[in-house]
């Protein structure tokens, strides 16, 4: 990064409607080159945060800085980033060639050089050739790309995506996925990107904010989410995320000890937490962190079970483990490569699962 | 840039605009000012005709003039002399049943087009809407032609022998009225019930069907009720215009077939006296909005005990 | 829906009924250009004789001619001013939900409803007490009123049924309102524009009853029409224009409501 200055600073922003509070304070850094995700469910208000960035929407306090310039009161066609719509919005009056080059109006270029530009997209986004079609004859996958097209040529400092595959088919949307990635990754250009599929976002990202109601939860790498939400909302939004209530009983530095009913004592990592002796702390372990053993182990930390459940999902295999004590069975995640086979008359036998050092992580007790 | 350079970008505070500038860039104020030019020829052509009109009923002509101290006198002649309500109620018979007859009649030709057709549905709606762009002056005149002494009807009938004279009843009578207003009315009916039969949901039928519910059954039970709005909205497009009609009675009502918009017409035109022609008027559009009321709230009263 | 569901299963009489239908409607009106070509001042059935005298004796009629000449310029007056309007008040309406919205909206369509008589004798009223002397131009405005409803009627739709992302992304791509509404919002709605501009002329061109109330001797081809009504002579003559008037009337309509189709409804459009 040459520079040090973020690219998009959001400071203390807030958007209402009427009575009705969208988005509440804010604030955050996107970096230059950075691919920057919008995460949550629908009305979380990440799309309203796009459209703020964009212009669309009038901003009700705070400020927004593109490049270190206030956005406050400049109007959409002012700015200098550019948006892909959820709907494409292709204007189906023109052809692709004037929907790419519909905005380079404004720079007077002479014929050829629009021409020559208006060719350099179409190959970009492998639409070679496509440039006499009309534009709404063509398939939802080209449409989008075409989008793309029209919004990259204008060179923006930033890109910003609205849920750009949601409307395409699985396999097309992850081959999408891994273009818009190399796109981003051989241009440069930062691009903010708002999807409500967690997948997607841990796919593309360089960093992630995840939104609820409004608010930003928790801004963080891919890894940084995953391996460490923050709190129990987090974990459990991406991914999937076994949860076991109990006690603190002491704390020694990084790590604390944690009694589970119908368990015991775990040894956890509370490091970051401000967990002392006496609190209620909720322990979490993801699947696939799990390992199931047929026979009990020597020695080491372990969690007794009986096989409640067996689900096959071709590539892996989700297992129900009922655990006296806990009021909803842990799930582990195995690879179909290491599972023995005969596992169906696995039901009902006991089972213990062990898991390495620093795999458990702590979050606030409720 | 000018209007954010200008004010402290301290985070936290958004730029804040005088009111001014805030009703320039205001979305809702651009809209109100895009319609002003509409409102503007609605209230020159609508609102204050309406109201002078209003006026006008309270006074009396005099000569060339009018007096126009306040009085009631036009409206008490409305409720005195008989011709009046005579017309009044003749054009609400006329006009009701033309309705009727043209939602009856209609109703299964809006219903054809809404289920029985697949492909160019847009061409039938054109064709049947396409004769009521043109001149109602012509389409009336033109059952004169069809219903005349020598029309059409009669001297088919003569030719063919069916009867012996020319019959007198169809022209210059009430029931040339009624047919040509029937007629003339049609698209005006087929449009809304149309509508409202197209939108009602194909998953529903299948579904009665599916309960063992036959054809008729499920005509009463689920399309009929459905269709509703649209048959009552029919009704009012076409009560309310041609209770007020001129042109139709003027051409082919005959004194037995005039109705109260030839009286009015008078009122402006041989008997030269607009107030009570202002009266007659305001009358007829209490009524017509007093009928209007009572029909919908029955309408909603039989829904609601439906329900 | 697919041809071969159980619901939509194809009814024999209704089909009749429906071409019965169309017959009734459409023969009435035909019978004006018929008896245009008959040899005879009466209108007699069957037809005595063929003839087109009619017509060329209308041709050399110069009050004929001047009839038309007015009607076509309030006529286009009032379909340019009306789609103007329609189109500001569309474009107001559907742009974001505005306090009183559907009053207004009611406002307008009101000619559609109210007896024509009504809006006549009011207006008339309004004119002679300001004063204002009779003429095309308060026929013209007469005619404004009762075409608006149709101008709104048929742009409204058109500016609904916009993809509004089309102007945001227009907005995105570094156009200002102007821009956007020339480059992107006229082509879409301008099937519509056209669409009001040949609806309301028709609508002006034949309009009567306002014409009847508001206008002078100097007046439109329906008032010449009504003039000669009272001649028998004429009858005839009277047919002949009628028939002319009639085709032009369809072929206009037919025209109008073919273009606005196109893009509203691309299934049906297709088939």
């Amino acid at each position: 990064m040459a520079q040090s200055n973020p690219i998009i600073s959001i400071q203390q922003v807030g958007k209402s409607y009427g009575a009705f509070r969208a988005i509440e304070d804010i604030s955050l850094d996107i970096e230059h080159g950075e691919f920057f995700s919008l995460l949550g469910a629908s009305g979380c208000g990440k799309t309203t945060l796009l459209r703020m960035l964009a212009g669309l929407e009038d901003v009700t306090d705070g400020e927004i800085l593109i490049d270190g310039a206030p956005m406050s009161g400049v109007p959409p066609f002012r700015r200098p980033v550019n948006m892909v719509f959820q709907s494409y919005a292709i204007f189906p009056h023109l052809n692709v060639a004037d929907n790419i080059g519909y905005g380079l109006r404004k720079q007077r270029l002479p014929k050829d050089k629009r021409n020559e530009m208006i060719d350099e997209m179409l190959s970009l986004v492998m639409l070679e050739g496509y440039g006499d079609r009309r534009a709404n004859q063509l398939s939802g996958g080209q449409r989008q790309r075409i989008a793309l097209a029209r919004a990259l040529i204008m060179k923006p400092k930033v890109l910003l995506l609205d849920e750009p595959l949601g409307a395409l088919d699985k396999q097309l949307r992850e081959q999408m996925q891994l273009e818009l990635r190399r796109l981003q990754q051989t241009l440069g250009i930062t691009f903010v990107f708002v999807t409500h599929d967690q997948e997607e976002a841990l796919t593309l990202s360089d960093r992630i904010a995840v939104m609820s109601g409004g608010d930003v939860l928790q801004m963080d790498t891919p890894t940084g989410l995953y391996e460490r939400p923050r709190n129990r909302q987090i974990a459990s939004f991406i991914g999937n995320m076994n949860f076991m209530d109990g006690k603190v009983m002491s704390r020694d530095g990084a790590m604390a000890s944690v009694r589970i009913d119908g368990i015991g004592n775990l040894d956890v990592l509370a490091e970051g937490t401000a967990l002392c002796e006496g609190d209620r702390a909720c322990v979490a372990i993801r699947p696939e962190k799990l390992s199931v053993h047929t026979s009990k182990p020597e020695s080491g930390q372990m969690i007794e079970g009986t096989v409640e459940m067996m689900t096959y999902l071709g590539e892996r295999s989700h297992l129900h483990i009922r655990v006296p004590g806990l009021d909803r069975p842990l799930a582990i995640s195995v690879q179909n490569s290491t599972i023995q086979t005969g596992a169906e008359d696995k039901a009902s036998r006991p089972v213990w699962l062990t898991w390495s050092n620093g795999a458990l992580i702590t979050l606030k007790g409720e | 840039m000018t209007d954010a350079a200008a004010h402290a970008t301290q985070p936290g505070r958004s730029v804040r605009r005088g009111p001014i500038a805030r009703l320039r860039h205001s979305k809702t104020a651009q809209s109100y000012a895009l319609l002003a030019p509409s409102l503007l020829v609605l209230v020159i052509g609508v609102v204050i005709p309406f109201l002078i009109l209003l006026a006008m009923s309270f006074w009396t002509r005099q000569g060339f003039e009018f007096d126009t101290t306040m009085t009631t006198a036009n409206y008490a002649r409305t409720m005195d002399e008989p011709i009046f309500g005579a017309f009044l109620m003749r054009s609400f018979w006329v006009s009701g049943i033309a309705t009727v007859a043209t939602v009856l009649l209609c109703y299964p030709m809006a219903y054809y087009v809404a289920f029985h057709v697949h492909s160019r549905k847009m061409l039938w709606i054109v064709l049947m809407t396409l004769p009521f762009w043109t001149s109602y002056l012509l389409r009336v005149f033109a059952w004169k032609v069809i219903l005349g002494y020598e029309g059409v009807i009669n001297a088919s009938l003569l030719g063919m022998g069916m009867i012996e004279k020319p019959l007198e009843f169809l022209l210059y009578s009430q029931t040339a009225v009624v047919i040509t207003l029937a007629h003339a009315w049609a698209a005006f009916a087929i449009l809304p019930m149309y509508v409202s039969l197209e939108k009602i949901d194909r998953s529903l039928l299948e579904a009665a069907a599916d309960l063992g519910d036959g054809p008729v059954l499920r005509f009463l039970r689920i399309t009929l009720p459905l269709s509703m709005p649209g048959v009552i909205a029919a009704s009012f497009l076409i009560f309310i215009p041609t209770t007020g009609d001129y042109i139709t009675p003027a051409l082919l009502g005959g004194p037995d077939g005039a109705m109260i918009g030839n009286l009015i017409q008078l009122q402006f035109g041989a008997v030269n006296n607009w107030p009570m022609g202002a009266a007659l008027s305001i009358v007829l559009m209490a009524w017509i909005a007093a009928i209007g009321l009572v029909f919908l709230f029955v309408t909603r009263r039989a829904q609601r005990m439906a329900a | 829906m697919s041809k071969g569901t159980y619901i939509a299963r194809p009814n024999r009489t209704l089909q009749i009924y429906a071409c019965l239908f169309l017959i009734v409607l459409y023969t009435p009106v035909l019978f004006i250009p018929l008896f245009s070509f008959n040899d005879s001042i009466y209108v007699r059935f069957p037809l005595t004789g063929f003839t087109t005298n009619w017509y060329v004796d209308l041709m050399s009629r110069q009050s004929v001619w001047h009839a038309m000449w007015n009607s076509i310029r309030v006529g286009v007056f009032v379909s340019i001013v009306s789609t103007i309007l329609g189109v500001m008040a569309a474009r107001a309406i559907t742009r974001r939900k505005l306090p009183g919205q559907n009053a207004i909206i009611g406002f307008v369509m009101l000619p559609l409803v109210i007896p024509g008589i009504i809006f006549g004798v009011a207006l008339l009223v309004l004119l002679s007490r300001m004063g204002v002397t009779l003429s095309l131009n308060t026929v013209a405005l007469g005619h404004l009123i009762v075409c608006m409803p149709f101008s709104v009627a048929t742009l409204l739709p058109r500016f609904e049924g916009m993809d509004r992302s089309m102007e945001e992304a227009s907005a995105d791509l570094g156009e200002n309102g102007w821009w956007t509404f020339w480059r992107v919002t006229f082509p879409l709605v301008l099937p519509g524009i056209i669409a009001s501009l040949l609806l309301t002329f028709t609508v002006s061109f034949d309009e009567f009853i306002m014409a009847f109330f508001l206008s002078s001797t100097d007046s439109t081809l329906p008032m010449y029409i009504w003039s000669q009504l009272r001649f028998p002579r004429e009858f005839p003559t009277i047919l002949a224009l009628s028939s002319l008037i009639l085709m032009v009337s369809f072929a206009l309509v037919f025209v109008a409501l073919w273009i606005n189709r196109m893009g509203l409804n691309d299934e049906d459009a297709l088939s």
